[in-house]
């Protein structure tokens, strides 16, 4: 994957591309409540929690279900991941 | 040979590709010959270092990778190694490190002197550690000590010191060199760093956070300390057997001692010598030994006294020691030593 | 749908102890991505700090060696001297490199010695709680600079990769920062590229990158992202400082 080239190109033409359907899994037990994930969101697809983990921080959740009602989705553009410092967060596009 | 040039031809033909130095005097024909020798062999590496902090990590760096690599100082630049050598005792890794003593402390002088023997034998840097420590005291002494350090070296994974001086290092001797090693046909070695190749990745550090796992590194170099003090252990005796009066002296020391020596001897005077070659390990034993047929022990230093503490330890009280120390560059003639040791002699009523 | 991003092989399964935020974090991921797209694992040799990053080896699945603070240069002459045709790399924060190792790294840029140095630039002593460090700005408060960083009283910051840019022997130089998804990726380019530098045989390459260090700054990690961007680039600019390969100098 060239994941470089994928993301350069989102970053330079955030609304064109080809359309894509895609979403993340983010893995509570490495989050460490950042907030850098969110503050990179295009779409602001990713919120925080009340949820514990076990090392004592609150996770952020991916909310796309809440927003699929307002037409926000998630095209995998990946700017989460990049920022997440934990590699908490994995990203499936198709 | 000069002394200086021996140590260096000795290491090339160990197998020594590497070396990283500093000037500083009374060392400085090392570098020189190294850096002359080095750039003529293959695969050699002479580097002049920015300071001998910058060469001891360097010597850190080669050895990590498996080579056989030098370095060499005088008193105020070993100083200034010995976090570095904490570094490679507790990172278990070889090397050769030459210090031709010169007048102390602080800047002191260029001349000979041999008060680093603390500073090579207690450690020097921070922590539990020990080095071999070699006092050679001639050219042919050099030459086959460096060589045979590079084998220890690579056999325990230990810093082998040769606690040299001034006058060694500018002496001119005759010298035979033990038959050359080929680089190819060195030992190959199992830990080191190289790449991940076709095995899992591989750390060299001797950072143990945990106190559990840094006590047991800490008694895993003790038991290789023990070892070696048990095999290799070395030292010269001289005349001891019939002795009233043991002098023990090591490297430049023990030459005046044993001209000191031959000169009472002819007076009647009844005085041998051991002569400490491998200052650590410390032949304690031989002279616990020695010390249930002579009770009166004599250590000539040139410093105000190091050695002795180690030959006191090893008498455990059973022996009356004097000491006679010359600091600062001060050679005495074998002559006024022999005044000294005969005056002693004569004090303890062992005429 | 295919995974797209996901833990690159050359990390190991442990997750950081670093803080939240911290670009250690980030910039261990960055490593271990360059290392497996540049399939680099079995010839590099990496040179860990003292430091929050002492670790390093805990995560990063390659051979490591440790060196005494501020000494990684010299090592890694020694390494590399040794072991000329693998990829050795220094990581090392700017007290390691900029106030006890700064003579090791100036030679070892002005010899040319073909080695990588990653340069983590917080402006802080991180592991030891936030001291001053040699690039501190100005009016940047530290524990060893209350009040924030005054000329007079503690003197200027340390423009390092500037001062290497000017050995002869140094061939590329590189700043950038880890505030931003662009600003990571250029990152990690020039990672890349530093190695590809080295594996060339072209001479001394080091990207210093501005991190976000939370804990010591006293922000949150997305402050701390604005006050690389709003503060830290107006002592230490981002760009190229040196490139051989490139016709021109630093902009």
């Amino acid at each position: 994957m060239n994941l470089f080239l994928d993301v350069n190109r989102i970053l330079q033409h955030p609304r064109e591309g080809p359309v894509v359907t895609a979403y993340i899994e983010i893995n509570p037990e490495l989050c460490k409540d950042c907030q850098l994930c969110i503050s990179v969101c295009p779409n602001q697809l990713i919120s925080p929690s009340d949820q514990l983990n076990p090392k004592g921080y609150r996770p952020v959740q991916f909310v796309e279900k809440q927003a699929k009602k307002e037409e926000r989705k998630c095209k995998g553009c990946c700017l989460c991941a990049v920022s997440c410092p934990e590699i908490a967060i994995e990203v499936y596009r198709g | 040979m000069r002394g200086n040039h021996t140590v260096a031809e000795a290491a090339v033909r160990a197998g020594c590709r590497y070396y990283f130095g500093y000037p500083i005097t009374p060392q400085n024909e090392t570098p020189e010959y190294m850096a002359e020798r080095l750039f003529k062999v293959e695969g050699g590496v002479f580097i002049q270092a920015e300071s001998e902090i910058a060469a001891i990590n360097m010597v850190i760096g080669a050895s990590m990778a498996g080579a056989r690599v030098m370095t060499s100082s005088s008193s105020p630049g070993i100083s200034l190694k010995q976090e570095g050598i904490s570094f490679l005792s507790a990172l278990e890794l070889p090397a050769v490190i030459v210090n031709m003593s010169r007048g102390s402390p602080g800047l002191g002088n260029i001349a000979p002197a041999q008060s680093d023997y603390f500073q090579a034998t207690r450690g020097g840097g921070h922590g539990d550690y020990r080095n071999i420590v070699f006092g050679p005291s001639s050219g042919q002494e050099l030459a086959n000590l460096t060589f045979e350090g590079f084998d220890l070296a690579d056999k325990y994974r230990i810093p082998v010191m040769l606690l040299g001086d001034g006058m060694l290092g500018q002496m001119m001797e005759p010298v035979e060199f033990p038959p050359e090693i080929s680089v190819k046909k060195l030992p190959h070695k199992e830990w080191v760093l190289s790449g991940a190749k076709g095995r899992p990745s591989r750390i060299l550090r001797s950072l143990f956070l945990d106190p559990i796992e840094e006590e047991e590194h800490n008694w895993k170099l003790m038991r290789k300390y023990e070892k070696i003090a048990r095999e290799e252990t070395r030292w010269e005796s001289f005349q001891c057997d019939d002795a009233k009066m043991i002098v023990v002296a090591f490297g430049i020391g023990a030459r005046i001692a044993k001209g000191a020596i031959k000169r009472v001897r002819e007076e009647g005077l009844r005085v041998g010598l051991i002569r400490p070659i491998s200052l650590w390990p410390f032949p304690s034993k031989s002279i616990k030994e020695l010390s249930k047929k002579v009770k009166h022990f004599f250590v000539f230093e040139l410093n105000m006294g190091q050695m002795v503490e180690d030959v006191k330890l090893a008498l455990e009280g059973s022996g009356e020691v004097h000491f006679y120390g010359r600091p600062g560059g001060i050679i005495p003639p074998p002559m006024e030593l022999a005044r000294v040791i005969s005056s002693q002699y004569y004090q303890r009523k062992l005429r | 749908m295919k995974k797209v991003f996901t833990r690159p092989r050359s990390l190991k399964q442990t997750p950081f102890h670093y803080c939240p935020g911290c670009g250690h974090s980030l910039l261990h991921r960055l490593i271990g991505e360059v290392i497996d797209e540049m399939d680099l694992r079995e010839k590099i040799i990496g040179v860990p700090p003292a430091g929050c990053a002492v670790l390093a080896y805990n995560y990063l699945d390659i051979d490591m060696g440790e060196a005494a603070h501020g000494r990684a240069a010299a090592l890694a002459t020694g390494l590399k001297r040794a072991l000329p045709d693998r990829l050795i790399f220094t990581y090392q924060g700017d007290g390691d490199i900029a106030a006890i190792g700064t003579a090791e790294t100036i030679h070892a840029a002005a010899r040319g010695e073909k080695i990588t140095t990653i340069f983590v630039n917080n402006a802080v002593y991180g592991m030891t709680g936030g001291q001053m460090a040699p690039t501190t700005v100005l009016g940047q408060s530290t524990t060893t600079s209350p009040g924030g960083r005054k000329e007079q009283r503690d003197g200027y910051p340390i423009k390092l990769s500037e001062m290497l840019a000017l050995a002869q022997g140094s061939a590329y130089i590189e700043r950038t920062a880890l505030n931003s998804p662009s600003n990571v990726l250029k990152t990690k380019k020039a990672i890349a590229k530093a190695f590809r530098i080295q594996l060339d045989g072209v001479g001394f390459s080091l990207v210093e990158v501005l991190s976000p260090c939370p804990t010591n700054w006293r922000m949150s990690p997305v402050e701390s992202w604005k006050w690389i961007g709003e503060v830290m680039t107006t002592s230490f600019p981002l760009g190229v400082l040196k490139d051989v390969g490139d016709k021109r100098d630093a902009d």
